[in-house]
């Protein structure tokens, strides 16, 4: 079958539009096949090692980590910084998308809005897996301490509390609000327990065109306040760097360079989750090549603007010539980081290029491949940006190598695993895709409808 | 009766079963509208569209800006250390608190207006489980006894009407 022909696989195509969306989009939460239990089980039980590896971490001590003197930033920083990045696939594309008004947006904003979520709550897990006695997490809280202190608000750490807790308090309100409806058609088509849990959630909602008008205009403002609170986080995080005398780290565009490439790992996070989804829950009716399309031109442009402040960022610091930073810049261009910082510029620049630059490779496989290189490689471009530096700056006693350990490595990597479980259980209690947005969206007036052309096909999906 | 309403496929046949009512005598804060998604093609979709939510979210961010303006500089007065020669009121850094708790105030702001103005978390009222399936209901809650059948007239003059009465 050609990939730009819509795939109708079930029973349900000869329904009303109305009715075929609601029974297609309910379907994953009143069946569960074995395969959602395999899934649980397998992910469930990294999850549940890299625990046990983070227990022993803290009843055994730092030293079985790879963290010490000169670098103390290693795996988890890296995946902290990664993970912050990965958020701003969901709430900001959407917002975005929601204030361009753009209809395509009706079945990716959900996917995109959970993985903003997930994301921010793995990223803010490592700062405290970072500390050795992590009880004391809450030090970091804005509250006077037993010694009458407060916490100090010229730290960037402290910026961080405040950036990452006003963004996924506003993630989470973006993502449930324009939930409401749709637990509200779950509460109708279910009975018993499901019933009194989905009649909780739905807090009573009935479809006024009061309820209506609130709730949209609620998204918009939520929508305008949600997108500098977005960039202002990811600038906060680069803060972490630039605000502190290490060599390559206090740059002026550190902000917008963490940006750009939080945006961009971001879109392919969420052009990865879509496809699975795609696949797995048999949604090639709803989410569309067309769709795949549009983001892969995003991940081409975003592709471009990292190409592009990676370069500002190697050119200026090959002009200051200072030597710290040269030994740095060096460290990483051909000598014991090389490897991985040419596998990161193929990932991030050379690879999304050829793939999304290219229309015949703009295809869902193409979106899919492009994106794990984008994701490989901006997790390699955390990396690169903290351990070249710390491991080697301005004084030879500082200098020194970093070597991640197995409780590391496993905890970052679990992470994957996290992130993909809890994705797994979210599609399984709540529609992945709004309903009452996509049938928003099948209700369009004629005259909106753009006629379908030979380069798009799909124009009558109202696009 | 408790409320007499008739459910409509689509808004045309909607709109024609609001415009009954209203020739039937009855007005607008006495019809019920439900829906399975916005209507705003339709004028029955633009009843009580004015609403304060951005003013207030605009008052949320001023609460907020306020709450941080009050935690920076009364902390900062009242313990202050000296880091890296930084004033101890330093405005640069705290501009930062100030900008994030503003857009936090403005949020909290908007989706507490959305609960309170929206009638969230309260049950009861006129409803069909048919809404979910794309039915569109129009309806009037305690009718008066003597106006049962001209509104199921009104109600069900209208093409594919089904009129229910609970």
């Amino acid at each position: 079958m050609d990939s730009t022909t819509p795939q109708v696989a079930h029973s349900t195509s000869g329904l009303p539009p109305d009715q075929r969306i609601t029974s297609d989009l309910l379907r994953p939460l009143m069946q569960t096949s074995w395969r959602f239990y395999l899934l649980v089980a397998v992910f469930g039980g990294i999850v549940l090692t890299a625990l046990v590896a983070w227990m022993s971490q803290i009843t055994r001590g730092f030293g079985i980590t790879g963290i010490r003197w000169p670098v103390y930033w290693g795996f988890y920083v890296t995946s902290f910084v990664f993970w912050i990045g990965i958020s701003h696939a969901g709430t900001l594309i959407s917002a975005i998308l929601r204030l361009v008004n753009a209809g395509w947006r009706r079945p990716v904003t959900r996917c995109a809005e959970v993985i903003t979520v997930f994301a921010l709550m793995i990223g803010a897990m490592f700062p405290i897996i970072h500390l050795g006695r992590p009880w004391l997490a809450f030090w970091l809280f804005p509250y006077p301490s037993e010694r009458m202190i407060w916490p100090n608000f010229r730290s960037p750490l402290v910026w961080d509390f405040f950036a990452i807790n006003t963004y996924l308090t506003g993630s989470v309100l973006f993502l449930f609000l324009p939930m409401i409806p749709d637990f509200a058609v779950v509460r109708d088509k279910s009975t018993g327990v499901r019933q009194r849990i989905y009649r909780v959630l739905a807090l009573g909602w009935r479809g006024t065109p009061k309820q209506w008008h609130r709730l949209e205009t609620a998204m918009q403002i939520m929508a305008i306040a949600i997108i500098p609170v977005a960039v202002s986080v990811h600038t906060i995080v680069s803060f972490d760097f630039s605000m502190a005398p290490v060599p390559m780290w206090q740059s002026t565009i550190f902000g917008p360079y963490f940006v750009a490439g939080a945006i961009f790992s971001g879109i392919a996070a969420l052009l990865i989750a879509m496809a699975v989804l795609r696949r797995f829950l048999h949604l090639e009716h709803y989410l569309h090549p067309v769709h795949f399309e549009n983001l892969g031109k995003l991940l081409l442009m975003m592709a471009l603007l990292w190409g592009y402040f990676v370069f500002n960022e190697r050119l200026v610091t090959y002009y200051g010539n200072k030597p710290a930073e040269m030994a740095v810049f060096w460290r990483t261009q051909r000598e014991s980081f090389a490897p991985l910082y040419w596998t990161m510029v193929i990932c991030n620049f050379a690879l999304p290029l050829v793939l999304m630059g290219i229309r015949r490779f703009r295809t869902i496989t193409g979106c899919v491949i492009a994106s794990c290189g984008v994701v490989i490689g901006m997790w390699l471009e955390r990396f690169l940006i903290i351990v070249p530096s710390l491991g080697h700056k301005y004084l030879p006693y500082s200098y020194g190598i970093y070597r991640p350990q197995p409780v590391e490595i496993l905890i970052a990597g679990a992470t994957f695993a996290a992130m993909t479980l809890l994705y797994v259980l979210f599609a399984k209690f709540v529609p992945i895709i709004s309903i009452w947005e996509l049938k928003a969206g099948e209700h369009v007036p004629a005259t909106l409808i753009p006629p379908a052309t030979e380069e798009h096909p799909l124009g009558e999906l109202h696009l | 009766m408790k409320a007499i309403y008739g459910l409509y496929p689509d808004g045309q046949a909607a709109q024609q079963a609001v415009n009954r009512l209203r020739a039937a005598g009855f007005a607008d804060r006495e019809i019920t509208v439900l829906s399975p998604q916005p209507m705003e093609d339709y004028e029955f979709g633009q009843r009580d569209k004015a609403t304060w939510m951005w003013w207030i979210a605009c008052g949320g961010g001023v609460v907020g800006m306020a709450t941080a303006f009050g935690l920076t500089w009364l902390t900062e007065t009242s313990w202050p250390i000296n880091v890296g020669g930084l004033p101890i009121v330093a405005w640069w850094p705290n501009l930062i608190i100030l900008f994030e708790l503003t857009m936090l105030g403005a949020i909290v702001a908007t989706v507490a207006t959305l609960a309170v103005t929206a009638r969230l978390g309260r049950s009861g009222g006129l409803y069909d489980p048919a809404v979910s399936d794309g039915k569109i209901l129009v309806g009037i809650e305690h009718p008066p006894d003597a106006a049962i059948s001209d509104l199921e007239t009104a109600l069900g003059a209208v093409r594919h009407a089904l009129v229910k009465t609970i």
